[in-house]
């Protein structure tokens, strides 16, 4: 079970609790189709993803990012067992989806820079080593249902 | 995953933002990266001080930063513009070349938090791009 230090905790809800999901979760999730144009592969009936212009005025590249923000929420509200809390995503990812669990480190990578340039200096160091901690568990537990 | 004349033209017009700042963005990658990722520490034993903004990570950080800020004039030539620093890490160093993606990570997050408007997804994807290829240019020579 992974183990959270009250800093991490309310750090955590803290970041999550003052973000705009209708804005971050489009940014990152656009954002991760433009820096990895391979991800793509997995949205081909989205429609034009032409180029970075294309892809933040998508419709469907919004809708989606904020799905992705909404299933985020599920692990800030169950830290303590976020590897049961996403057993069904991970089996729907790996079996329906069939995406390749490294797309998930990718996606987080991009959280982390979005939330960076909203944050600014209030993201510090330490503040990026527990929000970076989250994504693993999360990154983690997404993946743990492959086979 | 070469740079092309875009990405050339996008890392020189970032790099004019960051210039001015430099030094702070090359010390916070630096200090954030020996905190986010404690493994890398493993590399500065030999520092008397590894707490961010310390006197000798400030020092290296600056070191590092410029190197970078010179990359962006020898584009063209990363690997033979690198290539004593290549031999240095390959064969002195020994620095895991995986730490050169968590350096760059650390980086690509401070130049977020600084010029948030300017880093834009095709300025990331760029940038990424570049720090990928001075990354390649450092490994050259370990085998």
């Amino acid at each position: 079970m992974v183990q959270w230090t009250d800093f991490e905790r309310a750090t955590i809800q803290n970041i999550f609790g003052k973000m705009d999901y209708e804005d971050v979760g489009p940014a990152a999730f656009g954002r991760c189709l433009v820096v990895y144009p391979w991800t793509q592969r997995y949205f081909g009936n989205f429609g034009n993803l032409y180029n970075a212009a294309a892809i933040q005025a998508n419709p469907m590249v919004a809708a989606h990012g904020k799905t992705v923000l909404r299933g985020l929420d599920k692990a800030v509200k169950n830290m303590d067992d976020i590897k049961a809390t996403y057993a069904e995503l991970s089996v729907l990812h790996s079996e329906k989806l069939h995406v390749d669990p490294d797309n998930f480190r990718l996606l987080a990578d991009c959280l982390t820079i979005v939330v960076a340039s909203r944050m600014g200096s209030d993201f510090t160091a330490d503040v990026q080593a527990a929000f970076q901690k989250f994504l693993a568990v999360v990154v983690s537990s997404l993946g743990r249902q492959y086979h | 995953m070469s740079l092309s004349a875009k990405d050339k033209a996008n890392v020189k017009s970032i790099w004019n933002k960051i210039l001015p700042k430099s030094d702070d963005i090359g010390d916070q990658a630096l200090s954030r990266m020996l905190v986010v990722y404690p493994q890398t520490k493993t590399y500065f034993s030999h520092f008397a001080d590894l707490t961010p903004g310390s006197a000798q990570v400030r020092k290296h950080g600056d070191t590092i930063m410029n190197k970078i800020d010179d990359c962006v004039n020898h584009m063209d030539d990363l690997v033979s513009y690198l290539s004593s620093l290549s031999e240095l890490h390959a064969t002195k160093l020994r620095v895991d070349p995986a730490n050169f993606k968590i350096l760059a990570h650390s980086l690509l997050v401070v130049v977020a938090a600084y010029l948030p408007n300017d880093f834009t997804p095709e300025i990331h994807l760029s940038v990424d791009k570049f720090l990928q290829q001075i990354a390649l240019a450092l490994s050259e020579k370990y085998r």
